[in-house]
Order: C-alpha cells, then sequence, then structure tokens
C-alpha cells in the first residue's frame, strides 16, 4: 500500500496541531495562578494603559497600502513561477511575451513611486 | 563523477508504506524541535563570544541544555489573559504560526535513497511538482498568526508591533519569490529533490580545484537578494523592527507568556531554520557534499548527506547570528525603503537580462546578430539613463529667510537672538587637546587632574 505524495505534508500539520494544541490547553492548568488586576491590564511599561476602543481601533491607512501593493506583486510572482518552469521549451516567444508582461506590471510599479506610494514617512 | 542513479526524483515519491510515512514525519518533526532548542543555545553562545562573554555554559556540557531549561520554565510560568483580548484569537494566533512554520519544512530533502528496515526511501518526507510554493505559501500563512496575536491582545504596542510585522512580512515575500525565479529558469522544476539534482554534476574544475555548480555561484544576485529578504522575513536583526525593543517593548508578543509564547518563539526559529535550509536547497547544492569532501566516493550516499545538509545550515545559521552581532537596527521607512525600491526593481532587472541572455544563448542566431542585439540593448540603456529626470533636491532656506516667508497673521515669534555660552568645561577640555600643557599656567594647578 502506497501513499500519495501529499499524505506525509497532512501528517507533519496534523502532529504539529496536535502539538501546538496541546500546548496551548494545558497552559493554563500547569502554571500557578494569582490574580492580580494590574497584571490583567495591557502593558505600557507601567503607565496607565490607553484606553482602547473594542475591536482594535484604527491604524495607519499605509498599511493597506502595501497590501494591495503585496497582491499586485505576488499575481506577478505567480504567473513568473510557471513561465520560469517551462523557460527552456518556450523560447523567443516566452521571452517577449514575459517582457511584455513585467513591463505592464513596471508601468504600475513606476506610477506608484512616483505618486509617494512607496515613501513610508 | 558520481552514480546519479540515486538521485531521487519526483517518481520516487508517494511509494512509502504508512509505517515509514509515520518514521518520517515524527523525525521530521523532532529535527524541528532539537534544531530550535539547538539554535537558541548557538545563538546565544556565538553572539556572546562576539561580545567578549562567555555566554550559557552552566545547564550541561556547554550549557547545552539551557534552551530545554528555558522550554521547561516557559511551560510553569502563569498564563495570562489580558482583560482586553480577543479569547478565541488569542489563543488560536500562536497554534497557527507554529503550524504553519512545522509544515513548511516537509518537502526539504535530506538526502538520497536509503534503505530504510529493507524498504528503499529517499531521505526526505515528501516531494510534490510545486514544493517551493508550498514554502512560501506556509510562510505567508504564517503571518496571520503574527498579525492576529497583535490584533487580539487588545494592547497598543502589540497592535503596532503585529501589523510592522505583517507589513515587513509582505514585503520581503516579494523579494523572496522574486528572487527565487532564476533558480526555477535554470532548473526547469520546482520540486526541491530536482532543484538540488540539477545543481550536481556540471562542476567546473580549474587546475586541483573544482567548483561547485551550485546556483549560488550561477545566480549570484539572486543568492544575495534571497538571503537579504529571507532575513527581513524571518524578522531578525538588523530587520527585527518588530521587535524593536526600544520602540515596541516585545512587538506582537508582548502580552503571551507561558506556552503560548514559547510557540512564537519555537516558530520563529523554526522559520529561521526554514529558510536556512531552503536556501541550501536552493541555492548551496542541497545534501551534495562540498568540494574537498566530494573527493571521498562515498559522501553523497547513505546517511552521509544528512551531515552535510546540518552542517550547511549551521552555518547559515552563523551567518544569521553575525549580523544580529554586528549590525544596528535600521530605521522602518529606510527598511521599507530598501525592500520595495532596490530588492524589488533589481529582482524584476535581474529576471530579464538572465532570461535575455539565456534566449540568446539557445537562439540559433550567428555571431553578427547577436553582438547587433547586445549593442542595441547597451544603446537603450544608455540612452534610458540620459533621459532619466534627475531629482532636484528644494533648496534649504535659513532660518531668517524662512521667518520672512511667513504669511501674515501668522503666530507671533520670540526674538531669535538666544546666544548659547560656550560650557566652560568643553572650554577646557578642548584648550588641554590643543595645547599642549605650559608649566605655571594659571588654570593648571586648580583643574582636575587627567585620570
Amino acid at each position: 500500500m502506497s501513499l500519495s505524495p501529499y499524505v506525509p505534508i497532512v501528517g507533519l500539520f496534523a502532529l504539529a496541531a496536535l502539538f501546538a494544541l496541546f500546548s496551548v490547553a494545558i497552559a493554563p492548568f500547569v502554571g500557578p495562578r494569582r490574580y492580580n488586576r494590574a497584571k490583567l491590564d495591557a502593558y505600557e511599561c507601567g503607565i496607565e494603559p490607553t484606553p482602547q476602543p473594542i475591536g482594535g481601533g484604527r491604524f495607519p491607512v499605509k498599511f493597506y497600502l502595501t497590501a494591495m501593493l503585496f497582491i499586485v506583486f505576488d499575481i506577478e510572482i505567480i504567473f513568473l513561477y510557471p513561465w520560469a518552469v517551462s523557460f527552456n521549451q518556450l523560447g523567443v516567444f516566452g521571452f517577449i511575451e514575459m517582457i511584455l508582461f513585467i513591463g505592464t506590471v513596471f508601468v504600475a510599479y513606476a506610477y506608484v513611486w512616483r505618486r509617494g506610494g512607496l515613501d513610508w514617512d | 563523477m558520481k552514480p546519479l542513479a540515486q538521485d531521487p526524483t519526483l517518481n520516487d515519491f508517494g511509494h512509502d508504506p504508512w509505517w515509514i510515512v509515520l518514521i518520517k514525519v515524527v523525525v521530521v518533526f523532532a529535527f524541528l524541535v532539537v534544531m530550535t532548542l539547538f539554535a537558541i543555545w548557538y545563538e546565544r553562545r556565538v553572539v556572546a563570544r562576539m561580545q567578549v562573554r562567555p555566554g550559557p555554559n552552566r545547564n550541561g556540557p556547554f550549557g547545552l541544555l539551557q534552551s530545554l531549561a528555558d522550554g521547561l520554565k516557559l511551560a510553569f510560568k502563569e498564563d495570562i489573559m489580558p482583560k482586553l483580548a480577543d479569547k478565541a484569537v488569542f489563543f488560536i494566533a500562536p497554534v497557527i504560526s507554529t503550524v504553519c512554520a512545522f509544515t513548511a519544512f516537509s518537502i526539504m530533502p535530506f538526502g538520497p535513497v536509503v534503505s530504510l528496515f529493507g524498504h528503499k526511501t529517499p531521505l526526505q518526507l515528501t516531494d510534490i511538482p510545486v514544493a517551493v510554493l508550498l514554502v512560501l505559501a506556509c510562510s505567508g500563512l504564517g503571518i496571520y498568526g503574527v498579525v492576529l496575536g497583535g490584533w487580539a491582545s487588545g494592547s497598543t504596542y502589540p497592535l503596532l508591533g503585529g501589523l510592522r510585522s505583517s507589513a515587513q512580512m509582505i514585503s520581503y515575500e516579494v523579494a523572496m519569490g522574486l528572487s527565487i525565479v532564476a533558480v526555477f529558469m535554470t532548473s526547469g522544476t520546482m520540486s526541491t529533490s530536482g532543484i538540488v539534482a540539477a545543481q550536481a554534476g556540471s562542476d567546473t574544475h580549474w587546475g586541483p580545484i573544482t567548483a561547485p555548480s551550485w546556483y549560488a555561484i550561477l545566480l549570484l544576485p539572486s543568492f544575495v537578494i534571497y538571503f537579504v529578504s529571507a532575513i527581513g522575513e524571518t524578522n531578525r536583526a538588523p530587520f527585527d523592527l518588530p521587535e524593536a525593543e526600544s520602540e515596541l517593548v516585545g512587538g506582537f508578543h508582548t502580552e503571551y507568556s507561558s506556552l503560548k509564547f514559547a510557540l512564537f518563539f519555537l516558530a520563529e526559529y523554526i522559520n529561521m531554520v526554514t529558510v536556512s535550509a531552503l536556501c541550501t536547497t536552493l541555492f548551496l547544492g542541497g545534501w551534495r557534499a562540498p568540494w574537498p569532501i566530494s573527493l571521498w566516493a562515498g559522501a553523497n550516499s547513505g546517511w552521509w548527506p544528512m551531515l552535510w545538509f546540518t552542517i550547511k545550515i549551521l552555518l547559515l545559521l552563523f551567518v544569521f547570528v553575525w549580523l544580529r552581532g554586528t549590525l544596528p537596527r535600521l530605521r522602518y521607512d529606510q527598511f521599507m525603503r530598501f525592500g520595495w525600491k532596490v530588492l524589488i526593481p533589481a529582482n524584476l532587472i535581474w529576471i530579464v537580462a538572465l532570461s535575455g541572455i539565456k534566449t540568446l544563448q539557445k537562439s540559433d542566431w550567428d555571431g553578427t546578430k547577436r553582438t547587433m542585439v547586445v549593442v542595441g540593448v547597451v544603446i537603450l540603456l544608455l540612452i534610458v539613463a540620459l533621459v532619466w529626470p534627475s531629482k532636484k533636491e528644494p533648496e534649504k532656506l535659513t532660518v531668517a529667510d524662512q521667518i520672512a516667508a511667513r504669511p501674515d497673521g501668522s503666530f507671533p515669534l520670540p526674538p531669535l537672538d538666544l546666544v548659547v555660552p560656550v560650557n566652560p568645561r568643553a572650554k577646557r577640555i578642548t584648550a588641554s587637546r590643543e595645547e599642549p600643557v605650559t608649566v605655571g599656567a594659571p588654570d593648571d594647578s586648580t583643574g582636575p587632574k587627567e585620570a
């Protein structure tokens, strides 16, 4: 009997998940429990913690922009991988196609650069 | 040349019976845990040696059991759940980080085909046609653990640390993903065993010295970019901004304690081992012995390759520690600028240049046509360089000009005529440095003696 090559990945995943869930689950029971109100407050180096709005509050829009740029480039990578693997069979046609593709993404990249989307003040 | 027949290929995977799969899963799991314990001790010892102090040397031989003792101590610490934390997410975040870190290692090749209890099997848990993509996917999913852990803590520092980490990790994941495109182009496969096999067998000989056909040499720019982005990806110094102690206390895991903190710590070190192992596989010839050892015929067969693989990982981990011991931390804007404005365009240009060179080599054009293409590209680059808009820095205004340029109705300014008196102490120090002390000088007898 033999198993698909994907099964061992699931096996390692399952073992790691069991280990991690077990550790997280036993942590409250093996450690001591000594109640102290200050211990349960947010840690801010000893000062009174700043009030937090429920649900995490707001953070700079810059992070959203980075995430969106990441999607653009990640999709570029996903398209580049199959091209790279079969590069030897594609020849000149594949090369020119990929120049056009990278060039197109590069236009968007140059635009973001000029508009200051990559500057982190 | 060594026989290549024992090299595992994609077809050799998926034939193991269930008990061999089970043994391999447990061995890989144990390898990662032991490597983590060892890497923590190793890092502390190496960085201590760099700072001229002994480092942990009390528990066990050479202090080797120190990290085990630390792990056990963490298990018996109080598990604190902050009042404002989102309980379910706070619980699950370290699990996500750890599981992703472990799973990423499942496709690392440790060695060639060996015989295990009479059953021939490759020294590798498994291999799939998109093996390297699996590593990238796992490190991408691992970011969820960090950002959710930071968000669920309900506290300011972890939130900022988690956001910073996620922005940093996705930025450097782009650079990392682009840097290995050149490896796929050269090897023509994405399976890790295939990439190791592709790096064997075409060694260059310079007299007695044999240069290995490692992609680190063949594709040097890719190797450099990969390693730099791997440091950014694993949040290590000098790119350890999410854990910048002076700004963010501990970053995303500030509120974590006990075994939950230990899991984050474990995930971080496993990620270090994983990027080192991937670097070894993609660029440093994988489990194959380097040159002087490879002269010995048995070096690349049997169980020995596991040793070479581990040694290569440890050498790369040493470089991680070395960088930590040497370089100061970058500022966040410098760091993001480096990732987006240097690494990514350099990567794209390198990919285009490499594919151009390879296409030119393969084409059946004669010498004149090739030369014309090369000259054409050079002329094109020169034209681009000539018309590239130069950046004009705005002229710096003096204080007086700035005051004059203020619009009417601005808030009043006090007179800016403060003259800072010279510090008498500074004067004495400068004087004693510049002029040789003359005998009988009025200050000399009363002033403090120099140590």
